[in-house]
């Protein structure tokens, strides 16, 4: 895709001071609907499914719960203390109130509060990323030694609806810390954003709205490729360089073909491709995919994700693996290990689980 | 529904943060200022590992008011790895697959919520120790749809 010199050739972020992931963590819930429950009810069996299930969260799960624990998770392997960390960063769709941060409730069950910042990110499925980013900020000038940037969603498709196949439940939490500490160092980072009206929820309204086949062209595909282009030509990188690339994950078929576009192969980013099997967990998509991929990363690796949010933008990042992975890895459930736990249900049970049944 | 009780019962039920005795090293939970043990009195936080074992345990599918919702679900007595015994709802388990011995752990779930329109109160639970998988190769790989 051709682009104007000037998206071409842009500033790369990059703190003043080196900064990197200290330590990281998942969650997935233990339920799954599998596709194919929805084209039971809906569509009679007929038709195919855009992934094979989808994560579901549990009657006593939230945003906020399971972002409890992906942090805890991501304290364990950073080895630190959690009162060192000063700000607790929630990105998600799904924040369990309107008015009240999540970032509060994580905070103080991590036993973060009260010397930290907290609050609550939204920009759709980029909302993560954009905590990770403003976290390697905090720590890159030295207002802080550690940030917390989390992207977790609980998301809902309206009943029926194309949504209804992929709306998944999950993410990940980082912690970002100094470079010298880190197990993967973050090399650079470059955002790529336009007013693009793909797909949203209004007010008071449970369930999101989206422009259909506006959401492939104009929306995902420029942003992940411009954003993701742009940081390759400045970083003097090409595909082949990255061990493993993750791309926003809405469905199984965007990643692969925006992989293809630019020339990245299937096996690059197989590893960081959870959709198939999570379903799209909107703030928490990219971020779970660069999880699983960091459990099973070695030193030297280099990594690429990009996040795509609608609305319309993209964040891209170039991570270097250290040689501190590979004890890190095992002192915390791996993402793969979350996803085998899995509970399948139907759609009856599903319906109760997420609240669609009227009950007075 | 009382916030302010919520409130300061939040550090101890988001993270198991109960109390040591300074003198015999008890563990106490639930925070109470007196050593059940040689009966001194500390104030000396303890935060619990979270691991335990369920010691008995009782499945309710006629709920008080508030947790209607999530009957039938199942109360565990749990036995904390530093010793106290106490009482907590058990999640991501099926009813009948609970058993005396089995190994849990505390995780932060919504205990229940005042309406649509009060706070939702958080605390903790018990489930199944998440078991350890080795990564196998073809745990990355899957079949594209
Ligand atoms: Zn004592």
């Amino acid at each position: 895709m051709a682009l104007p010199a000037e998206m071409t050739q842009p500033k790369i972020m990059k703190p003043a001071r080196d900064v990197g992931i200290a330590g990281y963590g998942a969650y997935v819930p233990r339920y799954r609907l599998p596709a194919v429950e929805v084209s039971r009810v809906w569509k009679e069996g007929t038709g195919g499914t855009p992934i094979k299930e989808k994560a579901v969260p549990g009657l006593d799960e939230d945003t906020a719960t399971m972002s409890v624990e992906a942090a805890r998770n991501a304290v364990t392997r950073a080895q630190i203390a959690p009162t060192e960390i000063r700000a607790v960063w929630v990105g998600s769709e799904s924040h369990p109130y309107a008015v009240k941060p999540t970032s509060t409730i994580v905070a103080e069950s991590i036993g973060a509060v009260p010397s930290t910042m907290g609050a609550d990110w939204q920009f759709a499925c980029k909302a993560g990323t954009e905590a990770f980013q403003a976290s390697m900020g905090l720590v890159g000038s030295g207002m802080a030694e550690y940030a917390m940037a989390i992207g977790m969603d609980t998301a809902q498709g309206k009943p029926g609806d194309a949504l209804e196949y992929t709306a998944g439940a999950g993410g990940a939490a980082y912690l970002i810390g100094p470079a010298e500490e880190s197990l993967a160092v973050i090399e650079g980072s470059y955002s790529f954003v336009t007013d693009t009206p793909d797909f949203w929820r209004r007010a008071n309204k449970p369930y999101p709205e989206h422009g259909s086949r506006f959401t492939g062209e104009p929306a995902y595909f420029k942003h992940v490729v411009g954003a993701t282009e742009a940081l390759m030509d400045a970083m003097g990188t090409t595909p082949s360089d990255y061990a493993h690339a993750i791309f926003h994950q809405p469905n199984a078929k965007f990643p692969m073909r925006v992989g293809k576009m630019m020339g990245f192969q299937a096996n690059q980013i197989e590893t960081g491709l959870l959709v198939p099997m999570i379903g799209n967990t909107y703030a928490g998509a990219a971020l779970i995919g660069l999880s699983a991929v960091l459990d099973v990363a070695k030193p030297g690796d280099l990594i690429l994700m990009t996040s795509f949010g609608s609305g319309a933008g993209s964040d891209c990042f170039q991570l270097r693996i250290t040689d501190k992975i590979e004890k890190r890895q095992k002192l915390a459930p791996t993402t793969q290990q979350y996803i085998k736990r899995r509970t399948e249900i139907d759609y009856a049970t599903y319906t109760r689980f997420r609240g669609k049944l009227v009950m007075k | 529904m009382q916030v302010s009780r919520h409130w300061r019962l939040q550090q101890q039920r988001y993270a198991l943060v109960g109390q040591v005795c300074t003198d015999c090293e008890e563990k106490i939970f639930p925070p109470r200022g007196v050593c059940p043990n040689c009966a001194k009195e500390t104030d000396a936080q303890f935060e619990f590992s979270g691991r335990g074992k369920v010691y008995s345990f009782s499945t309710v599918y006629t709920a008080p008011a508030g947790f209607e919702g999530s009957a039938p679900y199942t109360i565990g007595l749990v036995q904390l790895e530093e010793g106290p015994l106490i009482t907590a709802q058990l999640t991501d388990i099926d009813n009948d697959h609970v058993e005396i011995g089995l190994d849990v752990e505390m995780v932060t779930r919504k205990l229940l919520q005042d309406g649509d329109r009060g706070v939702l109160v958080y605390g903790y639970k018990f489930r199944p120790v998440v078991p350890v998988w080795e990564l196998e190769p073809e745990d990355a790989l899957f079949a594209l749809a």
